[in-house]
């Protein structure tokens, strides 16, 4: 009898394995913690119930410069997850690295699954891709900066969100400041006072073409544009008009939240996060504002958050599925459950169409601020940039803008500073690659 | 006196051997790989790598602010070693008089030991809060904008009372024992000696509990060069920026978080020079002043 139910507990073991094995099973490490993970498992989960012949995994690896540092790690030991979620300052490492990973413009054409880069938002086509326009990551949580405002105190103070610099100094925040508020904070001054001051005055951000078509790379910071901007900010920090609170994203987030500061640059990603919060007073958000003294006409901005990628050397019917997964992903209803949940944009003009067509964007006007920036005129200077050692550039930045706004030093001495460390550390990463 | 030994030489080594493949897979090994690499600068996932001889070292030298940061460490290894033993003695001295109450006393000041330094430093987040900190309010109450993660100094501040109010009790748990074993009669003694109680702490007690200091000392150092990485990488919240860093902290940067693994590794091979540079002083200079009993 005993040796019966063996002899059957055997069997069904032998049964449920091979069952199992039919089931290719992938993995993927990303960096979205709390809410943004939930939504992440609920999109592997929705991809798993699709279908029965793949099963994806995630698995939360930490801060963005966590995952991006485990992924290596496990890549040289020869265990690399399938899809790896890798953010915009890692970006060059992981497409310089020729091998690591698989084009997810390749992946998809070799597994049957149409791809067709124009499908995707204008902002978001080309800064995962390399110098041909081959799209190497698949654009995952896009976002980019724009302003939030507190609609009760712009009331307060009789003004509206400004549309440019200009406006800002002359008439809204002086008015903010007679009303109580402090009228501005942000929560990244890399990505949103240089990365993306860069693409919406559509100035080169670095040589090559934006350093997309080369290493010996020199970065273009140090220009009149920006030091004009970042002597104007400390000038408002000096007025009372402005605020630092440090270079943590919650720790400038969190005033705006109090709502003691009446306007905060953030990411759209940022809206999902901020509706859940049930503010205590009344939010919109509009575009990111530009210096009419530069230029007359503010082009689309640079998409920040992170990219999946492909990782090489796995099997083929592991790719395969990682290919359907990508397939999942892009497709319209995926992306408007991904973009309604978080407030990350639609990657593809599709998903954008569905949720215009759904009535979003009517519920929520300040949704649909990022996909508008995005779209807004192409130049050449805003399709991307591509540095290495790019996530220590962001260090000497945050660093140096941070000595800035507590006055130990100068705005000219600041960027001359970032200028040579950032280019010593771009000859330190083409020496990397060869 | 007969002498011990082993009729066996293989007893011996097969004892000792645990031990010094410890050492040898967790110390030389990762050692030897860090000197090779901080010749090279290489691509992260492995494809790429160039020999660049000593530039991963001499960049350092050049760079600004790697002697900043230097710099701080430090002044910031002076003030945690100083401040820690100081108030550690003092509580000691005074605990070792307690005679009602001693163990709830001693109990309390050795409680903060169990805590471990990100969790320090995480309550150092709470005490330091920049709207609702009390010891923000505390120095506001001074007239200084005490404001963590802004100001250069507040931050320094932040982490040079939250390392010392940790190591604290380690140091009150051996200058307290060390005192304790110092013996009645010679207490007795000097009581009829000297009847300045300063004057018999310093001419007595103090040169009887150098041993205790010494081994604290080298502790101490140690412990703000490298054990307050946590209580560092809790108070910066994730985002170095302008705050103060030490060099163990860089090293950690530039590796783990940039990817930089030549740079990385010449800064820990300087820092593996450094200690043991530090730890010959302290063998060679001061511990000749010493005399154990």
């Amino acid at each position: 009898m005993t040796n019966l139910t063996f002899c059957a507990t055997a069997a069904a073991v032998a049964f449920s394995a091979t069952a199992a094995f039919a089931e290719t099973e992938i993995t993927w490490w990303h960096a979205m913690g709390g809410q943004l993970g939930e939504t992440v498992n609920k999109l592997a989960e929705d991809f798993n119930a699709s279908q029965d012949e793949y099963k994806i995994t995630p698995v939360y690896k930490g801060s963005y410069e966590e995952t991006l540092t485990t992924g290596i790690a496990a890549f040289r030991a020869g265990e690399q997850p399938n899809v790896m979620q890798v953010f915009d300052a890692g970006a060059a490492t992981v497409i310089g690295a020729k091998g690591a990973t698989i084009p997810v413009q390749d992946l998809l054409a070799n597994n049957g699954v149409d791809f067709d880069i124009n499908d995707y938002i204008a902002g978001v086509r080309y800064f995962y891709a390399d110098s041909d326009g081959k799209m190497i990551g698949m654009p995952f949580n896009s976002s980019t900066p724009i302003l939030y405002y507190n609609v009760d105190a712009l009331e307060a103070a009789g003004v509206t969100p400004p549309k440019t610099w200009e406006e800002f100094q002359a008439t809204t925040a002086p008015a903010l400041k007679d009303a109580g508020y402090i009228a501005l904070s942000q929560s990244h001054l890399p990505w949103i006072f240089t990365e993306n001051f860069m693409s919406r005055h559509n100035l080169p951000f670095a040589t090559n073409n934006n350093g997309y078509d080369g290493t010996d790379t020199q970065i273009l910071v140090n220009n009149d544009a920006i030091k004009a901007h970042f002597t104007a900010v400390s000038e408002w920090k000096d007025d009372g008009l402005f605020e630092w609170y440090g270079t943590g994203w919650g720790d400038n987030a969190k005033p705006f939240e109090e709502g003691k500061v009446a306007m905060w640059l953030g990411s759209s990603g940022s809206f999902g996060g901020l509706l859940q919060k049930d503010l205590p007073f009344e939010f919109s958000a509009t575009e990111l504002p530009y210096w009419e003294a530069v230029t007359a006409e503010p082009t689309q901005t640079f998409i920040g958050g992170a990219a999946l990628f492909a990782m090489s050397g796995q099997s083929d019917e592991e790719n395969k599925a990682t290919a359907e997964f990508f397939r999942f992903l892009t497709a319209p209803e995926t992306q408007y459950f991904w973009h309604q949940e978080t407030g990350y944009v639609p990657i593809t003009e599709a998903a954008y169409e569905v949720a215009k067509k759904d009535g979003h964007y009517d519920r929520y006007p300040a949704a649909e601020v990022g996909v508008n920036q995005l779209q807004d005129k192409a130049g050449d200077n805003t399709k991307g940039y591509r540095m290495g050692f790019y996530v220590q550039i962001r260090d000497i930045m945050n660093r140096e803008y941070g000595r800035i706004l507590t006055g130990e030093t100068d705005v000219e001495t600041a960027f001359k500073t970032i200028e040579e460390e950032a280019n010593e550390l771009l000859a330190r990463f083409a020496k990397t690659q060869g | 006196m007969k002498r011990a030994g082993f009729d066996n030489i293989w007893l011996p080594v097969a004892l000792l051997l645990p031990q010094l493949m410890i050492i040898a897979i967790f110390f030389y090994w990762p050692a030897g790989w860090a000197l090779q690499s901080s010749f090279y600068l290489q691509d992260p996932f492995g494809f790429g790598s160039t020999f660049v001889g000593g530039e991963n070292y001499t960049s350092l030298v050049g760079n600004d602010q790697y002697k900043r940061v230097a710099g701080f460490t430090i002044i910031y290894s002076v003030l945690v070693t100083f401040f820690s033993l100081a108030i550690a003695l003092l509580l000691a001295v005074k605990a070792d008089k307690v005679i009602r109450g001693a163990k709830t006393y001693r109990t309390l000041l050795m409680w903060v030991y169990a805590i471990a330094p990100p969790v320090a430093g995480f309550m150092g987040i709470l005490f330091f809060d920049q709207s609702t900190g009390p010891l923000t309010k505390f120095f506001q109450m001074f007239g200084w904008d005490f404001k963590l993660g802004v100001d250069y100094n507040a931050t320094a501040t932040a982490m040079v009372i939250v390392a010392v109010w940790k190591q604290i009790p380690v140091n009150f748990i051996f200058f307290l024992s060390g005192l304790q074993s110092i013996p009645r009669s010679v207490r007795e003694a000097t009581m009829i000696d000297n009847r300045s109680a300063t004057g018999r702490f310093w001419q007595v007690t103090f040169p009887l509990l150098a041993p205790t200091a010494f081994f604290l000392l080298i502790i101490n150092i140690t412990y703000a060069l490298f054990d307050t990485f946590g209580i560092i990488d809790a108070l910066m919240k994730g985002e170095p920026g302008n705050n103060p860093m030490t060099l163990v902290y860089k090293v950690y940067l530039d590796g783990f978080r940039g990817n930089d693994l030549g740079g990385s590794s010449a800064q820990s091979v300087i820092l593996m020079v450094l200690v043991l540079l530090l730890t010959v002083f302290q063998f060679r200079l001061v511990e000749r002043r010493i005399h154990y009993t």
